[in-house]
């Protein structure tokens, strides 16, 4: 099996070395099935208000339901919800 | 912390043998314990000892033989009450396909029905059951996350990093004022209650030592890797909205803003978790290791029965229908 060039930029989703697949680049943003989305890293968020929201923690999770308490964050609400109103 | 009082003739042999100096010949058989309070207590003892340990027991005596065998013999009681009692409970899972586990394990946790304490303090309980449950509840949360950190090593690269990355906001981010146990310390002392470690283990009932013992027994164990984090899995996504009735609840009783905040941060920061830990932690492991599947329910169960018993033991001292 031959090295993948080292002036070719690596594919983030498929790094192969050395025959040996190493474990996929995680993604920044992630959408769960059914609840919210996760955000790594500092970011600041700018609600439907205008008002923002500075992340705090290295992932957070932002509502997708529309029906958390505690927007732009989950809450855990979306799982209040019947199925078909799950994000 | 000093050693709890003995609830029974095996506790009350363990606590004397462990007051001496290690490698006095400690001859225990865990068969002598009265009942499921005095194996509670010597159980909770006997893993304390890899945890922050006794001042008045000799640091040594974390790894006897001798206490390890006791152990060993309460925590065959433990594992065969735990699987009997999940017999009656096993997911019936449509397929055993990896891509499904997300999906089942959050359907297994959200189809348990059990009574809510957090719903009670929510919107009845009065001042005095709320300080009880505190004190309760202490006994976890004054080392919250610590049974899961047990399992880091044990793991393969992508769920030990995931692993890491909860773990690492339950521990505050590197910043000791967030660390939770941290915050639940202060939440302690804000409503005029002991914050040492330990402090209320004299009065913990048995389903609150059984439940760490529990999540101490799975942490500790690599071949029931799975089952702890089955359990975190389980623990996480029963947090959010209870933590936020909780939360409701203090402060209808007017209790002081550190102990509200303590639940606060559980309803953002358990929405997290509970996705890091099904998606990020069990997914994947399973994906590695598929003959996992059933322990990460087992380890799921265990927590929503522990937690039950808990909740439902509290309300029947209480008088309240659950
Ligand atoms: S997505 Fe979780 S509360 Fe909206
Ligand atoms: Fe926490
Ligand atoms: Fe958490």
């Amino acid at each position: 099996m031959s090295a993948q060039p080292a002036d070719q930029p690596a594919d983030p989703t498929s790094d192969v070395t050395a025959g040996r697949p190493v474990v996929e680049e995680r993604p920044t943003i992630v959408m769960c099935p059914e609840g919210p989305m996760l955000l790594r890293g500092d970011a600041v968020i700018e609600d439907a208000e205008g008002n923002r929201h500075r992340t705090t923690r290295p992932v957070s999770a932002v509502c997708r339901c529309n029906k958390s308490a505690t927007k732009p964050w989950c809450d855990g609400t979306h799982k209040l919800l019947p199925k078909k109103l799950r994000p | 912390m000093l050693l709890p009082k003995a609830r029974g003739t095996l506790s009350e042999q363990l606590f004397t043998a462990l007051r001496e100096e290690p490698g006095t010949a400690v001859v225990l058989d865990a068969a002598v314990a009265d009942d499921a309070e005095d194996r509670a207590i010597a159980l909770w003892a006997s893993y304390e000892l890899h945890y922050r340990g006794f001042e008045d027991v000799d640091d040594r005596w974390e790894w006897s033989p001798d206490v390890l065998r006791v152990r060993a013999g309460l925590e065959e009681v433990l594992e065969s009450e735990l699987r009997e009692r999940y017999d009656a409970h096993r997911p019936e899972r449509t397929s055993d396909r990896v891509e499904d586990l997300a999906k089942d394990l959050f359907d297994y946790i959200a189809a348990h029905d059990g009574p809510s304490m957090a719903r009670y303090v929510q919107t009845d309980a009065t001042e005095a059951q709320t300080m009880e449950l505190l004190r309760q509840k202490s006994v976890y949360h004054l080392k919250e996350a610590d049974p899961s950190a047990w399992v880091v090593p044990r793991l393969p690269t992508g769920p030990k990093a995931a692993l890491m990355e909860l773990q690492f906001d339950e521990y505050g981010d590197g910043n000791p004022a967030r660390l939770h146990q941290h915050l639940f310390e202060r939440g302690l002392e804000a409503a005029g209650l002991r914050s040492e470690y330990g402090a209320y283990v004299d009065e913990a009932t048995v389903p609150v030592l059984e439940s760490n013992n529990v999540q101490s027994f799975l942490g500790l164990h690599r071949r029931l890797r799975a089952a702890s984090l089955g359990h975190l899995a389980a623990f996480e996504a029963t947090s959010s909205i209870p933590s936020r009735r909780m939360a409701q609840g203090l402060e209808r009783l007017g209790f002081p803003d550190e102990i509200v905040e303590y639940y606060r941060e559980h309803v953002e920061a358990d929405a997290v978790h509970e996705q890091l830990a099904v998606r990020d932690i069990c997914v994947p492991l399973v994906e590695m290791e598929p003959t996992l599947a059933d322990d990460v329910f087992l380890g799921a169960f265990a927590c929503l029965d522990t937690e039950d018993r808990q909740a439902r033991d509290l309300l029947e001292r209480w008088g309240v229908d659950a």
